[in-house]
């Protein structure tokens, strides 16, 4: 079946790569690139829970670990878990699951993918030590980065809070430059998603016969496009702040950081939903696949997907209770947050409805969709502690943040990314990955990951505040179980990504077209799909989740 | 021989040129979406701001000329109306009267930059302009009536019109491939896409201006 030409090898020079506009194949080097990506946030993080593992300091000083939590924080949300599923899956997949032959603007796919790259590297100068590598630098070089307005990295949190961001030393114009570009190359993929979904579907692909994965993408494309805007403009007048002294969030100059806290939060809670709600989609379509029976409650996923991308909108100010919000609007604010609570709630009900008295198989993308189900239940139960007005009072700032915000975004987003990819393995290379491997590795993340979080919740419980360098001995224990489940967790993503890095590469066993038997439009064309994706244009008859009926043959 | 007249749409290879068109149109006016967006930040700290300074903000605004406001709105108006005749002409694919019309907008966008241009003069000579560069810093606000509050008006001022002043250059830009392609005798009556969203990004920032000016210049 992966004889002749495809995708993969219709071309095969590194500048056809560099210059394609083939949405495949830009899916993939976002992928290539995110990991990478993936694997410095990690390292980083490493870091940390190594400082952390025993109290006092022994690996770090203390500057460099705020360095590491910046760092940590900075390209795992901006240059790993925003572009995440969107820009890999979401491009590799939105058009063959509609039957169109690309997106909407390929070359404006190929340019955000460089607009990607640029941010990318605006990230990187920002993360010099300038200070510390100077002596060995020549001088020329040291004198050229400083005037390029480097001084050391960036140390506020991924947050970039005023006033601290707007006094520290370090290279936060540079970091926050690199957040602004990330940012437009986020909506202008988001922009071509929406166009592609409206305009692009195959005959007869009505909205109510999409896959739940493109309505996960739609909802995910729709804040991308309108909440972006958003950070962009605050960071923008960071930037002014430092470079010209505007004073619009510095309180000496008569501004107000409380309102730059607005600013930034009213897009950094709906990004929680350019993270999860990908994810969500990619569950969607693995559980019922493996559960041999329709998706339960499929009109009511879609409407959820909407309804939490709306409500995303109108809840920012839930991380603001401590900040000085007024009674009123705090009383608001913790209300519209209990209501996401039922959107996503009817998702994991369906879910879990789906998989009741199928006949389930336990394949590794299965054994990652049900870990998800589990750990994303832990981060929304979680969520409504954090969301009740009293208890936010004594949890906001400690380690029971740290743990909910993890449960969702690495127990969601990342583990739905790692099931998608394993899902759809055979469909991106044509080829099988070592199943036993695969599941090994999911036994390491998922063990690990409860292994790093669980200790955090009991910890944010005791009132250990975050991003703090030394604690008091009575938390050590919990800090060293977390640090052990980090290296598990750690050793497990190693694991099952080298294990289809492998398989990618060396692999022999090759896939069958149609290894999972899916009836969804993806899975019609070869494996891995021809350069125009299919010989023609498909029609399209049904839902695809109409399973327990004859399965269409698989060639 | 005769010219090789290139006419009717360019081919792409993954969708017919009817969806082409609306395709374009739609993620012309998402873009336009997330523009206001980006100006809304602005638009939302200006006003929490005038509203908790309102007589600093009234004060400040009087150093304004909104003579020169006024004739940059009217240039901007003007410059929509060709943007609106460009349009029409390609639509019946009158090539070169595509080309004038996209003079005209290019030459109403530099007035405008000019006008602009000799406003920031004269505030910067009235040392009405923020700075953190030392040697700016002794000149910049360096009036003792100009106080915290005066400041942030005008760094808001200048946040809002420079970042406008911004598009109108890209939009320039815009108009100018349009013209190139006019040039060529691109367009015909069943291909006109650029220029219709070329112009709808162009009335964007007009839209943007008119709402600048009163903002800024007038309100009192
Ligand atoms: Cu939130």
């Amino acid at each position: 079946m992966a004889e002749g030409k495809n995708y993969l090898n219709h071309e095969t020079t590194i500048w056809s790569w560099l210059t394609t506009v083939d949405h495949k194949r830009i899916g993939l080097m976002y992928l290539f690139t995110i990991s990478c990506f993936f694997i410095a946030g990690g390292v980083a993080a490493i870091l940390m829970r190594l400082e952390l593992a025993k109290a006092g300091g022994d690996l770090v000083a203390p500057d460099v670990y705020n360095v590491l939590f910046t760092l940590h924080g900075a390209i795992m949300i901006f240059l790993f878990i925003v572009p995440g599923i969107p820009a890999t899956l979401g491009n590799f997949l939105i058009p063959l699951m509609i039957g169109a032959k690309d997106v909407a603007f390929p070359k404006l796919n190929l340019l955000s993918y460089y607009i990607y790259l640029v941010g990318a590297i605006m990230a990187l100068l920002a993360i010099i030590p300038v200070d510390w590598i100077s002596a060995w630098l020549p001088e020329f070089l040291t004198n050229f980065l400083t005037w390029l307005g480097l001084s050391g990295p960036a140390d506020t949190g991924w947050t970039f809070y005023a006033p601290y961001s707007l006094e520290t030393g370090s290279s936060v114009i540079w970091m926050t430059g690199a957040a602004f570009v990330l940012g437009f190359s986020s909506i202008l993929t988001g922009l071509n998603f929406i166009v592609t979904i409206h305009k692009l579907r195959a005959p007869g692909m009505s909205w109510d016969r999409l896959p739940v994965f493109i309505w996960a993408s739609y909802a995910t494309a729709v804040i991308q496009t309108l909440a972006t805007p958003i950070v962009g403009i605050s960071l923008l007048l960071l930037i002014m702040e430092r470079v010209f002294g505007v004073g619009i969030f510095n309180p000496d100059l008569g501004g107000d950081p409380v309102l730059y806290q607005h600013f930034f939060w009213f897009y950094s809670h709906p990004v929680v939903y350019i993270m999860v709600l990908p994810a969500f989609g990619v569950v969607g379509e693995i559980i019922p696949v493996f559960s041999r029976k329709p998706l339960f409650g499929y009109k009511a996923i879609c409407y959820a997907t909407l309804a939490i991308a709306v409500f995303g909108f109108i809840v920012w100010a839930h991380h603001m209770f401590t900040s000085g919000l007024s009674n009123a609007s705090a009383f608001y604010f913790s209300l519209a947050t209990f209501t996401v609570a039922v959107p996503t709630a009817v998702k994991v009900f369906n879910w879990v409805s789906t998989m009741y008295k199928g006949s389930i198989s336990f394949d590794t993308p299965m054994l990652y969709a049900m870990g998800f189900v589990f750990l994303f239940m832990v981060a929304g139960t979680t969520g409504i502690y954090l969301a009740t007005l009293a208890v936010d009072v004594f949890y906001h700032d400690t380690y029971f943040v740290v743990a909910h915000f993890h449960y969702t975004i690495q127990g969601g987003a990342v583990i739905g990314l790692i099931a998608g990819l394993h899902f759809w393995f055979p469909k991106i290379t044509g080829k099988m990955y070592n199943e036993v491997a695969g599941k090994i590795g999911w036994v390491l993340v998922f063990f690990g990951f409860n292994l790093t979080f669980l200790p955090q919740f009991v910890l944010g419980m005791n009132g250990m505040p975050r991003r703090y360098y030394d604690y008091p001995p009575e938390f050590e224990w919990l800090h060293t179980l977390s640090t052990i489940g980090a290296l598990i967790n750690g050793i497990g993503y190693s694991f099952a990504l080298l294990n289809m890095l492998y398989a990618f590469i060396w692999g022999k066993k090759i896939a069958p077209r149609n290894p999972y038997k899916s009836l969804s439009l993806e899975w019609d064309t070869q494996s891995p799909p021809i350069h125009e994706n299919f010989e023609e244009t498909p029609t399209v008859t049904d839902y695809p989740y109409a399973y327990g009926v004859p399965v269409k043959e698989a060639v | 021989m005769s010219e090789h007249v290139a006419s009717g749409p360019p081919h792409v290879h993954h969708m017919d040129a009817k969806t082409a068109y609306s395709a374009a149109k739609l993620g012309m006016w998402l873009f336009l979406a997330t523009e206001i967006l980006l100006f809304g930040g602005l638009f939302a700290g200006f006003a929490i701001y005038r509203w908790q300074y309102l007589s600093e903000f009234a004060h400040a605004s009087e150093h304004l000329n909104w003579k020169m406001g006024a004739l940059n709105t009217a240039i901007l108006i003007f410059s929509s109306y060709a943007v609106v005749l460009g349009v029409d002409a390609a639509q019946h694919g009158e090539n070169k009267k595509v080309k004038k019309w996209m003079l005209v907008t290019l030459l109403c966008g530099c007035g405008f930059l000019v006008v602009k241009f000799f406003e920031y003069k004269s505030k910067y000579e009235h040392g009405l302009f923020p700075g953190t560069v030392d040697h700016i810093t002794n000149i910049a606000f360096n009036s003792p009536e100009f106080n915290a509050q005066y400041k942030m008006f005008f760094g808001l001022y200048y946040c809002m019109t420079g970042l406008h002043a911004l598009h109108v250059i890209i939009g320039m830009g815009i108009i100018f491939w349009i013209y190139l392609l006019a040039k060529k005798n691109r367009f015909s009556t069943d291909y006109y896409t650029p220029v219709e969203v070329g112009g709808l990004y162009w009335h964007l920032i007009d839209l943007i201006w008119i709402y600048l000016f009163p903002l800024l210049y007038l309100v009192g």
